[in-house]
């Protein structure tokens, strides 16, 4: 995509790039915290997919929903849902998002339609499914959108869920960020395409692929998907190609990879890339410092807050296991 | 009061409730055009339309998981799974999703949804159709488990199941579609965590539930004409589980003898023997007993798949020995 051209397009990449290093910046600090022992379990970083969250997020309208993996700090913030709120879950505190009851996998926000991070491998495709159908069957013109990894293009969930989503033409966005790795595991030993899209073809709905390093062209992209979604013309089935620059999890250091390959997809940061475009349409590097202080800063305080705050009280344990009826 | 069917109360409270509701939908593998593969909902389609009455591909994980999703924002899904059998390949979605999705949002997200369809052993179906899960579901929390014997019950508590803000396992019985039962006119439910006492007795109690209690009840009979006087308990709800009911008729007769259809290790009977032993100890003037499913998958040959099945002869047997 070409540079920003009118002070419009400018400003709207600028308030892009806020958001993707807001999920750089939380992260980082996640990744600090985690190796400080304070965040547990399971803590998978989005660092350097933060173009197609952004982008992708940033095409829809309040009434959509999404519907995220593991991976689902970048998609959450992207959603607008409050760093302190979700630095205080993966500190496992009371004022987390889910009071503590998630983690970093289980994100949830009903008020923002943040239908949840999942930790099943692709199991979510199919609930996303479900949320498109009952926009569907209400029509209330809502438009769902999914991401999920190439690795979960291989399990049953994804096929049925297609496969339910075509037939019924539901609104669905389904987004394959492809990063290259499921786990330890390279997208060449695991799939039978080299393009998970192309997998649209057996479901006969539209598909798209495309580079996921900048972020308004992401954005663009998704927006097809979305209205296309949103006319009634059912599902479409994207990859988005991306990079994870950290291993899986904290706990992996990605030995399977060489640094020469982290070093060459590096060179498409699509933080830098977006950095880059603002400079050259004119804005000044002491504004975009001082954006980045202002974020550290948001993000410090966050982890200030899930510090400070209290763990969920005991009485709570039992709390949630039913709904009650009422 | 009506005789109906097994099948036509459960026709019966699905469709009184979706007149009610316009959340609510019935979705699963041959549920509308073919009107259920044991004809649950014959005429729905017609009443309610496709709309509300879904036809799904064979794809039990997607639809369990299109359900979750629907009930997510608030629809309230009745998903019908032809068999319990194919509910395994939808496992994943029951337990991973459905089950937690309230706790793991902290109250957010609560699935109102019912899982129902054909459960236990059949009629020499072999292995892997002849089963029965309830052990297997009871053991998530998260999820409630029902598995009624009489029409009424199967109206009553499928009422409560849809009504109820929570992901419902409801077992019916393929062997029991077509019995028939009398079912009081007009509207009622059934609450969950409720037993029924089918027959009142003095000196045994005997705790089954679905159609393990077709060879109960006959046997309790041909007890009583012996003199020997069985409380027959019929759970209905699994879970949550009528503590109290199980405990004042085991504090009444000071014996217990659980009689399931499903297997013996790590099934639900055990954990009804723990909960007599716990809190009715003294009261009890014999080991709690239990009489199962053996310890096979199903064999297909008529004389095997009886045999390994609790009976009559099995109950009465038992009985004997524990009163003596
Ligand atoms: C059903 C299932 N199998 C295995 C796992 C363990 N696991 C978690 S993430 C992952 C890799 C998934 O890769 P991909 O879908 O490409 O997403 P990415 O992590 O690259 O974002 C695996 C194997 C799981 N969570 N669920």
């Amino acid at each position: 995509m070409s540079q920003p051209k009118t002070k419009k397009e400018t400003e709207d990449l600028l308030e892009l790039y806020r958001q993707m290093l807001l999920i750089r910046r939380f992260e980082e600090a996640s990744a600090k915290a985690y190796s400080m022992g304070k965040i547990g379990g399971f803590c998978h970083l989005y660092i350097g997919q933060e173009a197609v969250g952004v982008g992708a997020i940033s095409a829809l309208e309040q009434k959509d929903y999404i519907v995220s993996t593991y991976r689902d700090h970048g998609h959450a913030l992207a959603r607008g849902l409050e760093p302190k709120a979700l630095m205080a879950e993966l500190f496992g505190k009371r004022t987390g998002i889910v009071h503590g009851n998630g983690g970093s996998m289980h994100f949830f926000d009903k008020n923002k339609n943040f239908m949840g991070g999942h930790g099943i491998v692709g199991g979510h495709i199919s609930l996303a499914a479900g949320i498109a159908y009952a926009s569907k069957y209400r029509g209330d013109g809502a438009v769902t959108l999914c991401f999920f990894g190439e690795g979960a293009a291989n399990i049953g969930s994804f096929h049925e869920g297609m496969n339910l989503a075509a037939i019924w033409k539901l609104p669905l966005v389904m987004i394959c960020e492809n990063n290259h790795y499921a786990m330890g595991t390279p997208e060449y030993r695991a799939l039978s395409v080299k393009d998970v899209s192309v997998r649209a073809a057996a479901y006969d709905i539209a598909r798209d692929h495309i580079e996921g390093d900048e972020v308004r062209k992401v954005r663009e992209h998704v927006r097809v998907a979305v209205e296309r979604a949103r006319r009634g013309e059912g599902p479409t089935l994207m990859e988005i190609s991306t990079y994870r620059f950290r291993g899986h999890s904290m706990s992996d250091p990605a030995k399977y990879r060489t640094k020469e390959e982290l070093e060459k997809y590096k060179q498409g940061d699509p933080l830098i890339k977006a950095e880059k475009d603002l400079l050259s349409a004119g804005w000044a590097q002491e504004e975009l410092t001082k954006m980045d202080e202002i974020i550290l800063k948001t993000v410090e305080e966050s982890v200030d807050f899930a510090e400070k705050s209290e763990e969920p009280p005991l009485g709570w344990l039992y709390k949630h296991v039913y709904a009650e009826n009422v | 009061m009506a005789v109906l069917t097994y099948r036509e109360a459960l026709n019966r409270a699905m469709t009184e409730e979706m007149e009610k509701d316009p959340n609510i939908f019935l979705m699963g593998e041959e549920v509308g055009h073919y009107e259920g593969a044991y004809k649950v909902s014959q005429g729905m389609l017609a009443k309610f339309g496709e709309r509300r009455i879904i036809d799904t591909p064979i794809s039990e994980n997607g639809f369990a998981g299109v359900g979750i999703g629907a009930a997510m924002v608030g629809l309230r899904p009745i998903i019908e799974f032809m068999t319990w059998n194919f509910s395994l390949v939808a496992i994943d979605q029951i337990i991973n999703s459905a089950a937690k999705m309230n706790y793991m949002s902290a109250g957010q997200f609560p699935i109102p949804i019912v899982f129902r369809g054909a459960g236990g052993a059949g009629g020499r179906l072999g292995a892997q159709h002849s089963q029965s899960f309830e052990s297997w579901y009871a053991h998530i929390p998260g999820l409630k488990v029902l598995a009624p014997y009489t029409p009424s019950d199967a109206y009553g508590l499928l009422k409560t199941s849809i009504r109820d803000n929570n992901p419902t396992i409801f077992i019916e019985s393929e062997v029991l579609y077509g019995s028939k039962g009398e079912v009081p006119e007009g509207e009622f439910s059934i609450p969950m965590g409720k037993s029924d006492i089918k027959r009142e007795g003095t000196q045994l109690t005997i705790i089954s539930w679905s159609r393990a209690l077709m060879y109960v009840l006959p046997a309790a009979e041909k007890l009583a004409k012996e003199g020997i006087s069985v409380e027959v308990l019929d759970l209905r709800s699994i879970r949550p589980l009528d503590e109290e009911g199980i405990l004042a008729s085991v504090r009444k007769t000071n014996r217990a003898l659980i009689v399931e259809e499903g297997w013996n290790v790590a099934g639900f009977g055990a954990q009804v023997a723990y909960l007599i032993q716990k809190e009715a100890f003294d009261y009890l003037d014999s080991p709690v007993e239990r009489i199962t499913q053996e310890d096979v998958p199903m064999p297909y040959a008529a004389n095997l798949e009886k045999s390994s099945l609790p009976s009559e002869e099995k109950i009465i047997k038992k009985v004997r020995e524990m009163i003596k």
